[in-house]
């Protein structure tokens, strides 16, 4: 199954918390099932994107790195 | 010379049983938790930490409340209020400390704000929000903010002397009573 993405966050140059911030704002607006893209460049979004999956549910289907930005892969 | 030492057999190795899952995991749900901070300082990096702090909790989906007391109570009040109290020593306090979220001190080389303004262009170059910005972003997320009462009245603060959307004032009990079950920060 292709994974639609309902939206891409470019949370780029932000830091802590406003990446996991704004991410929870976004997830407010969405309905329950659809995909959500992230993009950051906070190296301590990786630990904070994988707390925030754990303490609230929703699945962190995909993380990967490329020159410096972070995609995050997240399901409501 | 006899040391007297405890025998290792008296101590019993604890058994922690690991499990999978977390709480709440196995059902897909997490479990619903809180946060309540108690700010009762002031100063640039308190208010900072406890913005970060209650903006973080608000969308890992706690219920996050903060508590203001003391020095903790001047950030909530409005930027344009200057002169407050109803007595002169009430009123020398205020004149001394500006209150106003935009109006923080560091408690460390302040230098006469010259140390906040260093800090602050920190912040605009690493791209952190201000204090005054994650206050409204959190008030938005729906943080609860009770001032208490004790230092509004020992301050001589009015409530019009504090900006919107507050939780009515509250007492030491109520802190306490709303606290109770999650987890207490004490900045």
């Amino acid at each position: 199954m292709a994974l639609a993405v309902a939206q891409t966050l470019d949370l780029k140059g932000l830091s802590c918390p406003l990446p996991i911030l704004r991410t929870a704002k976004a997830m407010k607006q969405m309905e329950l099932g659809e995909l959500v893209e992230i993009l950051a460049t906070d190296p301590g979004s990786v630990p904070d994107f994988n707390a925030w999956s754990k303490a609230t549910g929703h699945a962190l289907l995909e993380q990967t790195e490329e020159g410096g930005v972070y995609r995050f892969l997240i399901r409501k | 010379m006899a040391v007297a030492v405890r025998p290792e057999t008296a101590v019993e190795p604890i058994q922690v049983t690991m499990t999978e899952t977390a709480p709440g995991e196995a059902s897909g749900k997490p479990v619903a938790n809180k946060v309540t901070i108690i700010l009762a300082h002031g100063d640039f990096e308190s208010v900072m930490a406890a913005m970060i702090i209650a903006n973080a909790s608000v969308a890992m989906e706690q219920e996050t409340n903060i508590f203001f007391t003391f020095w903790g109570l001047f950030p909530l009040l409005r930027d344009d209020v200057r002169f407050s109290g109803g007595n002169v020593m009430q009123k020398m306090l205020f004149g001394m400390n500006r209150g106003g979220i935009s109006h923080l001190k560091t408690s460390k080389l302040n230098f006469a704000g010259i140390g906040p303004a260093m800090f602050n262009a920190l912040r605009r170059k690493y791209k952190v929000a201000s204090a005054k910005e994650m206050l409204e972003i959190a008030q938005e997320m729906g943080v609860k903010l009770y001032p208490c009462q004790m230092t509004l009245d020992l301050m001589g603060f009015k409530p019009e002397h504090l900006i919107d959307g507050l939780e009515p004032p509250a007492g030491a009990a109520a802190m306490l009573g709303f606290s109770t079950g999650g987890t207490t920060l004490f900045i």
